[in-house]
């Protein structure tokens, strides 16, 4: 039998005020359990519990039930006076007369019998408390950073600055993602690659980092402080410790049709190659669905060739198993594919082209070596339309349904680079609505309008048509409400930002969650940003939204400091209020398997004594640091074997008891 | 014998099951905006909206309860990820075989309230006790071996 305390809380008259405290102390030394009840001003205070804990010595109570504010106040505080009382802290419940009571009753009659209901649940409950300890685990001092954009890079940076160390994931054969498509940034017109080179080759040299590019994670296991990887590293056909990356296999390579994946296609690239000169690691690698050898078994110039002999063409994937403290997330975006948009003639006309092809054409080292051109003839173009939204705001059977948030500006960024290159050239912008939040930012787009005669149009693009080899832009002008025709020779879609779909079986293994967009979800949208719900696991960059570059980068620090956060400590301490299964009622059926967010539930073939009925049966085992205590395993168990600690089926329903008692 | 009905107006035994993330903070935040909702409504917190066994409710009605609400993250919020998807199927589940029981379904509900919404809070508790106040006392489940 327990020996409560109950004890009510005036706060001053927050509760006072409406709540008659004296019957609800009188009412408290009534119920079962109780053998002392105090009031006092502000419970919270220094006083009230030097109060409590002198009761608790001078009555030997075993748990304490106060009644006060709600417990996401102030529930930490009196499990720490428990705890300088010498009781386990968990022997606390706590009544929210205030929340839930004297602030939104002001008859007094009704609000103190309310309040000396609640105050009965919690003592119900209390009565069926039992001491708590949560479980302690260990750290892995190392980080895993899936991507190696400039989101997984800074964050690895930072990371591995602070002495941890860190392994970088990226599926392409080298580090630097979208960023290092980008031929300038905006507002400042800085170069992308002058900016993001020298932070790779950082990367590729730091003591504390090592890079696994050609890469992907196949499998996750485990949890916060202590997750295991399976790292799948794809077979480049080139050995990794010989190649000196000299380029004489390129060069050799007979194959020179292959889609350059790094310009989008719109340059074709050997069999064998590094994505771009900048590439980290300098390796190249040998694309086995254009490589001849690869498809006829003739070819093996770049072997012959190869004066390190590093070129192996029987190379085998590679699987490499590793333990982590954390994860990373930073798998970026892809910008999405108009092609289901039919009226932009988007892969029909070569002079319709999305805005990071663009991108890539206006770079010097880009497939027309920074000349603008139309691809359909090669000529000049005299005029260009770009087209914002595509695929954005729109509604979610057409496209996306956010704003990607980074197309009026690097819209405006493509106007001005062109005027300033080409100032002969007419430059028009449809738009819905330009955003332009952020630092600069508005200046740099009023710039584009005003200072370099961009021609913005506010307005929605009905169709194009191809008259004659040109396109005629035919659209709506909505500030005066008619239809307008534009023959431009180059037309520039401004594609939504969008999480690639395969990401999707990342978040599954991670078991982090994700939206309907295949972003990932934070754990809250306003004060925990960069955190994923699933303990352990962070985001950076995209994957977590759209952003820009300098948002992007500020993530990343903050990721980087929210798994430091983890990664220096030696031990965590868990919640113990978490699933707990009865092996003597476990029937070994999955149920709560099934259903856990988690899966913190595993089975073990275990002898179980049935009072003295020895047999070996499936039983279903809680890994304590997995479980995070949602309960949903102690609704779908059908044998009651599961239960959860500090919310059991008895505590609840002695609850409901107590509050339906009258 | 009418008059005396009149006076004395019918009060419903209402149990609230309100997740700790979500709704429990809503209604934390309906207490911190002082807006007010019928003393009848009790809170029980648990930690997410698929801890509420169908056994709870039916207890809770069992017991003499006249209305019995689970209030959870919104869909896709769930500090769980997935908890108040399960929610809402069992108590489909279980909403769709009350009447069966002897229990009309309108006297339970499953609303999503989240930590921002303290006025969504007290607007459903209002409009739920409003409701079941028309509905009368919970005589049917009632069991009297139950009754103290």
């Amino acid at each position: 039998m327990q020996r409560i305390g109950a004890f009510v809380c005036w706060c001053g008259s927050n509760i006072a005020g409406t709540v008659d405290i004296d019957a609800v102390t009188k009412s408290a030394a009534d119920e079962p359990g109780v053998v002392y009840s105090a009031e006092y001003q502000y419970m919270c205070s220094e006083g009230g519990q030097l109060a409590i804990r002198r009761a608790v010595e001078e009555h030997g109570l075993t748990g304490i039930a106060v009644c006060a504010c709600s417990p996401r106040m102030h529930e930490t505080t009196f499990r720490k006076t428990a705890a300088a009382a010498g009781l386990n802290p968990y022997m606390v419940e706590i009544a929210n007369i205030r929340e839930h009571c004297s602030w939104i009753h002001k008859n007094r009659e009704s609000a103190t019998e309310k309040a000396t209901i609640l105050m009965r649940a919690a003592i119900a409950k209390l009565n069926l408390n039992k001491p708590l300890f949560p479980g302690e685990s260990g750290v892995v001092k190392r980080a895993l950073v899936i991507g190696g954009g400039i989101a997984g890079i800074q964050t690895a940076l930072d990371i591995a600055d602070a002495g941890y160390e860190v392994d970088i994931v990226e599926k392409s054969p080298t580090i630097g993602g979208r960023m290092a498509q980008l031929d300038k940034t905006f507002p400042t017109l800085d170069c992308s690659a002058c900016i993001l080179t020298p932070k790779m080759v950082d990367a590729a040299q730091h003591d504390n980092i090592s890079l696994y590019t050609y890469s992907e994670v196949d499998e996750v296991s485990g949890y916060v402080g202590s997750f295991s990887v399976k790292i799948r590293q794809k077979a480049r056909s080139v050995n990794r410790e010989l190649c000196n990356g000299c380029g004489d296999c390129i060069t050799k390579c007979p194959v020179k049709k292959a889609n350059s994946e790094f310009d989008e296609g719109l340059s074709k690239r050997s069999a064998i190659y590094v994505p771009f000169a900048q590439a980290v690691p300098n390796i190249p690698v040998v694309d086995r669905e254009n490589c001849t050898r690869f498809k006829t078994g003739k070819c093996g110039l770049c072997e012959k060739i190869c004066g390190t002999k590093a070129i192996d063409f029987e190379q085998q994937d590679e699987i490499i198993e590793r333990e982590y403290g954390v994860i990373i997330v930073a798998t970026g975006f892809k910008p999405l594919s108009p092609e289901r948009y039919g009226e932009y003639l988007y892969g029909q006309s070569p002079d319709v082209l999305t805005s990071l092809e663009f991108e890539r054409m206006m770079n010097a080292a880009g497939p027309t070596g920074g000349v603008l051109k139309r691809l359909s003839n090669n000529e000049k173009p005299k005029s260009i339309v770009f087209i914002q939204c595509v695929g954005s705001r729109a509604d979610a059977k057409k496209g996306k349904t956010y704003c990607s948030k980074i197309c009026c500006m690097y819209t405006a960024k493509h106007a001005m680079l062109v005027k300033e290159k080409y100032p002969d050239i007419d430059v028009h912008v449809f738009y819905i609505d330009v955003r332009t939040p952020g630092k600069n930012f508005d200046e740099f787009y009023r710039r584009a309008a005003e200072q370099y005669d961009v021609n913005y149009i506010k307005g929605m693009v009905g169709k194009l048509a191809d008259e004659d080899g040109r396109l005629r832009v035919i659209a709506s002008d909505l500030l005066d409400g008619k239809q307008i025709t534009i023959d431009a020779d180059l037309v520039v879609l401004a594609t939504a930002v969008e999480a690639s779909p395969d990401v999707r079986a990342l978040g599954t293994m991670l078991t982090a969650s994700m939206d309907q967009n295949n972003f990932f979800t934070e754990a809250h949208p306003k004060l925990r940003p960069v955190e994923s719900p699933t303990a352990g696991i962070f985001l950076s960059g995209v994957c977590q939204g759209p952003k820009d570059i300098p948002e992007t980068v500020a993530q990343a620090g903050a990721a980087a400091v929210k798994a430091l956060g983890i990664l220096s400590k030696n031990k965590l301490i868990g919640n113990p209020c978490i699933a707990e299964s009865n092996e003597l009622l476990c029937n070994g059926c999955s149920c709560c398997e099934n259903v856990c967010p988690y899966g913190a539930i595993e089975y073990t073939e275990k002898e179980i004594n049935d009072h003295g009925n020895r047999n070996n049966r499936r039983v279903a085992q809680v890994n304590e640091a997995i479980c995070q205590g949602c309960g949903a395993c102690t609704v779908a168990c059908p044998s009651g074997s599961m239960d959860l600690k500090g919310f059991t089926n008895r505590q609840i329903m002695a609850e409901v008891d107590a509050i339906c008692r009258t | 014998m009418q008059d005396l009905v009149k006076e004395k107006p019918f009060k419903p035994l209402v149990v609230s099951f309100c997740c700790n993330w979500c709704s429990y903070a809503g209604a934390d935040l309906a207490g911190s905006s002082r807006l007010e909702y019928p003393a009848e409504v009790k809170i029980i917190r648990i930690p997410c909206s698929c801890r509420v066994d169908p056994l709870f409710v039916l207890r809770a009605f069992q017991r003499g309860a006249d209305g019995v609400i689970i209030n959870g993250c919104h869909p896709g919020d769930c500090h769980y990820s997935t908890g108040n998807y399960y929610t809402r199927r069992r108590m489909a589940m279980l909403f769709s075989m009350l009447d069966f029981i002897g229990i009309e379904k309108e006297r339970t509900r499953l609303e999503w309230v989240s930590a921002a919404e303290g006025a969504r809070f007290a607007s459903v508790m209002n409009e739920f006790v409003g409701e079941l106040r028309e509905m009368g006392e919970n005589k049917r489940l009632g069991d009297i071996r139950c009754k103290e």
